[in-house]
């Protein structure tokens, strides 16, 4: 019997509007509203609706047989309550089903992990208690803003008391290995990993809808055939991918939302030996394998496997050492205003816009990306953030002065 | 006395300097008496099939919305006659070959440049495919409004490369003296790399001319050592500034900072490299003070990677290209102006600057030095005097004080009017030795 783990990410950034060096001083929101309103209510009503009907109708269906994961970012969250309220209460009518889980994540969609202990921690414990406070369960299984992942932040995580955690099961890590099963942390053997099936998981996300791959068009019965085969040996299939793959990346006219919709009857069917699970069931169904040793940070985005769509190029590293380099600054001050920005200026996405890797993965870069070039995304954050500091560094200052 | 000038920007749409010595200048020439038809290259869309348009002033007024001067005695002085073409002010054959390349790609038949932070280009598929043949087409046109105005005009004043030949088409034509006006030599643009066409088509023009004007003596140097233009054809006219009639007013500050400004195309030219390396000097001492780099140009994307990587990016700001009320609210929020450029033949902007009660440094390599007293002068390459220079008119308030006051009354007295005196000067003896000549 092999499992397989369905997880998918919801995540939209709060993407800032077009901010000045005029604007300086004067002008503290850096939101454009009209743009973050259209893109939610558009995802919303293209995605996150039609797809939680259809998840919610599966798990009726089949009676608590078919069983997937989520994690939603608090910045998604925070833009859900704002724009689309609806869209929340059809993720807690999931949640109620007992057939959903949701996992935990930075709150901001950051890349924390990478600046420090104390800032990687806050983000997650911030996250854990939102989806607490919204779904009802404390999450027990993490994952890392785009499968981030390291021995180090392995560690960071088994420490946080967390058990299963998600990563890539990128090439060059695993070598002759295979991502179908359950592997431990090298530090902390406590902490189980599912490795995302790249190849699998990308046939849906990706390639579902390329005309020019071999394989199309992909049915439920052709991909149920390829996971029950031997070609596809191991214990647990883990296919994450993005949410928004579903009416967004991969349009409803492509015939996504009918794939998914035969995809779990095909794969309950008994000769097919497959069942489901969520990301904790699978982790603990199955011993580790042997440990996974990550001294390198990878993660799920581009060819490469690593960080350098956010901290490749000296733009990037000059935004990351700036924005973290506040840290102090906003824990001594504890006002919510400020933390509220702090939090979603540390969102990855505005540093995926700095990027200049265009080799490879140009393609996928462009299309997420709201900026004519990485230089234009570079001064536009880099003026929020300088203002952001200003202001700052005022409250910081009357805090002082009152003490 | 009438003058058939070509140039190539006009107030307020105009992407540097060359545009407002052309305003100052052609009010300053209705001051003295004298008419100017301003000939202009226009981008029309693919619906308008006329090769020129001649408005007057007022319609030119209401297309470009209101010069803000307020003042009316020049419009009565002054026609336009736009021809429907490409060109565009400080544009390289390379540059244009490429926006030329990327307007085929687009398969549109008008198409603009969407880069919201550089300023915009139009381009139009009836046009040269490069812009040595565009030039060329522009002068038969040229020629054709020579022509036309048979009769109407006295001399002919044509501003840089781009129009040369068609002021030399416009003289064979007509048989009225040339006056070319040096604004720039490729020598300024390029270095010593310089593109052989732009030079071949700037030694013409200055050969086929009966007078050449220099910005400054610097550029008349330049004109008579590497052009090898007989010295008593050139004539130096520095450029003025214009104050505006009404003045407005300063913007609210927003940050209690210093600001440093730079503001010019972010080109090799103007030394934006040596402005940057400076900032991060005084950054190491002074706190409190921001740099501003306002512009566009093809440096721009290595300036701002090499400011990340100095570390300097939450105190050195970039606005992108600004136009018109912007590029004077950024003067009247600057605390000091620099200028570093390697090779200016004048440079109006300064100028500007201290008309603003900014104070101004500027590198000795720039044609402006020889007209002021009261501004900092450095070596664009001395990066620890630039240094120095902004860090002493930030710290001493007596002497950014004692630089903007004087600085003022000297530009002041920068006129157009006594410029164009001057020009109108040139533009007699060109007459009168071309009638000799014809005897």
């Amino acid at each position: 019997m092999k499992t397989v783990c369905l997880y998918f990410q919801v995540h939209q950034p709060w993407r800032l509007k077009k901010y000045r060096f005029f604007n300086m001083g004067k002008d503290h929101n850096y939101l454009d509203d009209l743009q973050n309103r259209a893109i939610m209510q558009k995802v919303a009503r293209q995605c996150y609706l039609p797809m939680n009907a259809l998840l919610l109708k599966l798990i009726k269906e089949n009676k608590g047989k078919f069983r997937c994961s989520f994690s939603i970012t608090g910045i998604a969250i925070e833009q859900m309550k704002a724009f689309a309220p609806e869209v929340l209460d059809s993720f807690k009518e999931l949640a109620a089903t007992g057939c959903v889980e949701f996992l935990a994540e930075t709150y901001s969609h950051s890349l924390a992990a990478l600046a420090s202990k104390e800032d990687f921690e806050e983000q997650v414990k911030l996250h854990t208690n939102l989806i607490k406070k919204e779904f009802g369960v404390k999450p027990t299984a993490f994952r890392n803003t785009e499968l981030i992942y390291s021995d180090e932040i392995g560690a960071m995580v088994a420490g946080m008391g967390f058990r299963t955690m998600l990563a890539e099961g990128a090439k060059h890590v695993l070598g002759w290995k295979s991502p179908n099963y359950v592997y431990a942390n090298a530090i902390d053997q406590k902490l189980r990993l599912l490795l995302r099936n790249y190849k699998l998981s990308d046939d849906i996300a990706f390639r579902f809808s390329n005309q020019s791959w071999d394989q199309w068009p992909l049915t439920a019965d052709k991909y149920v055939q390829w996971l029950a085969s031997d070609e596809t040996p191991g214990e647990v299939i883990n296919l994450f991918m993005d949410y928004e793959t579903f009416g967004e990346h991969q349009a409803a006219d492509t015939g996504i939302f009918e794939f998914m919709r035969a995809l779990p009857k095909a794969i309950l069917a008994k000769k097919n030996g497959l069942e489901f699970a969520t990301v904790t069931e699978a982790a603990k169904k199955y011993q580790p394998v042997a440990v996974l040793h990550c001294p390198h940070v990878m993660s799920w985005a581009d060819e490469e496997r690593d960080i350098t769509a956010w901290l490749g190029n000296e733009l990037q590293n000059e935004a990351f050492a700036k924005l973290y380099a506040q840290k102090e600054k906003i824990r001594t001050l504890k006002n919510p205003d400020f933390d509220y920005v702090w939090s979603f200026l540390q969102t990855s996405d505005h540093f995926y816009y700095m990027a200049t890797k265009w080799l490879s993965d140009g393609d996928v870069h462009s299309y997420f990306n709201p900026y004519d070039s990485a230089y234009d995304a570079f001064i536009n954050y880099m003026n929020v953030l300088s203002d952001f500091i200003i202001e700052l560094d005022k409250a910081v200052a009357a805090k002082n002065a009152r003490k | 006395m009438k003058v058939l000038m070509f140039g190539w920007e006009f107030p307020p749409h105009i992407a540097g300097g060359l545009g407002t010595a052309c305003y100052g200048m052609t009010r300053g020439l209705a001051r003295n008496g004298v008419d100017v038809t301003f000939v202009v290259p226009h981008a029309y869309g693919d619906e308008d099939q006329r090769f020129t348009h001649v408005l007057n002033a007022s319609e030119v007024e209401a297309l470009y919305g209101s010069t803000g001067s307020g003042a009316d005695d020049i419009l009565e002085k002054m026609s336009f006659i736009h021809i429907d073409s490409n060109m565009v002010p400080y544009i390289s054959p390379e540059e244009y070959e490429s926006y030329h390349e990327k307007y085929v790609k687009s398969g549109q038949h008008v198409w603009s440049t969407t880069d919201a932070w550089k300023q915009r280009y139009t381009f139009s598929g009836k046009y040269g495919a490069n812009l040595m043949e565009e030039v060329a087409r522009y002068a038969v046109v040229a020629a054709q409004v020579a022509k036309d105005l048979e009769g109407q005009f006295d001399v002919i004043h044509a501003h840089d490369w781009l129009t040369y030949y068609a002021g030399i088409a416009a003289k064979r034509v007509s048989g009225k003296p040339l006056v070319v006006h040096m604004h720039a030599t490729e020598y300024d643009r390029s270095g010593e790399n310089v593109n052989t066409q732009v030079h071949a088509i700037e030694l013409n023009g200055m050969r086929a001319a009966d007078r050449v004007i220099a910005v400054s003596n610097l550029t008349r140097n330049i004109v008579i050592n590497r052009y090898g233009i007989p010295a008593e054809k050139v004539v130096t006219v520095h450029n003025a500034v214009r104050f505006a009639e009404k003045d407005t007013a300063v913007p609210e500050r927003g940050v209690s900072d210093k600001i440093v400004t730079f503001l010019g195309r972010i080109t090799y030219q103007k030394g934006p490299d040596y402005f940057v390396e400076a900032a991060a000097k005084v950054l190491k001492r002074v706190p409190n003070v921001r740099f501003v780099m306002a512009g566009s140009g093809d440096m721009m994307n290595h300036v701002i990677r090499r400011v990340a990587r100095l570390g300097i990016a939450d105190r050195f700001h970039f606005t992108g290209f600004l136009r018109g009320e912007d590029v004077h609210k950024m003067f009247q929020l600057s605390d000091v102006y620099v200028m570093p450029s390697v090779s200016e033949p004048f440079g109006i902007s300064p100028l500007e600057a201290m008309r603003s009660n900014v104070p101004v440094i500027i590198s000795k390599q720039s044609g402006v030095a020889e007209v002021l007293d009261y501004a900092v002068k450095v070596d664009y390459w001395d990066v620890d005097a630039l240094a120095d220079a902004i860090y002493g008119l930030i710290e001493y308030p007596a002497l950014a004080k004692m630089f903007a006051s004087k600085g003022l009354a000297e530009v002041t007295n920068l006129k157009w009017n006594d410029a164009a005196a001057k020009i109108k000067k040139v533009y007699e003896d060109a007459i009168e030795e071309s009638k000799n000549q014809s005897k």
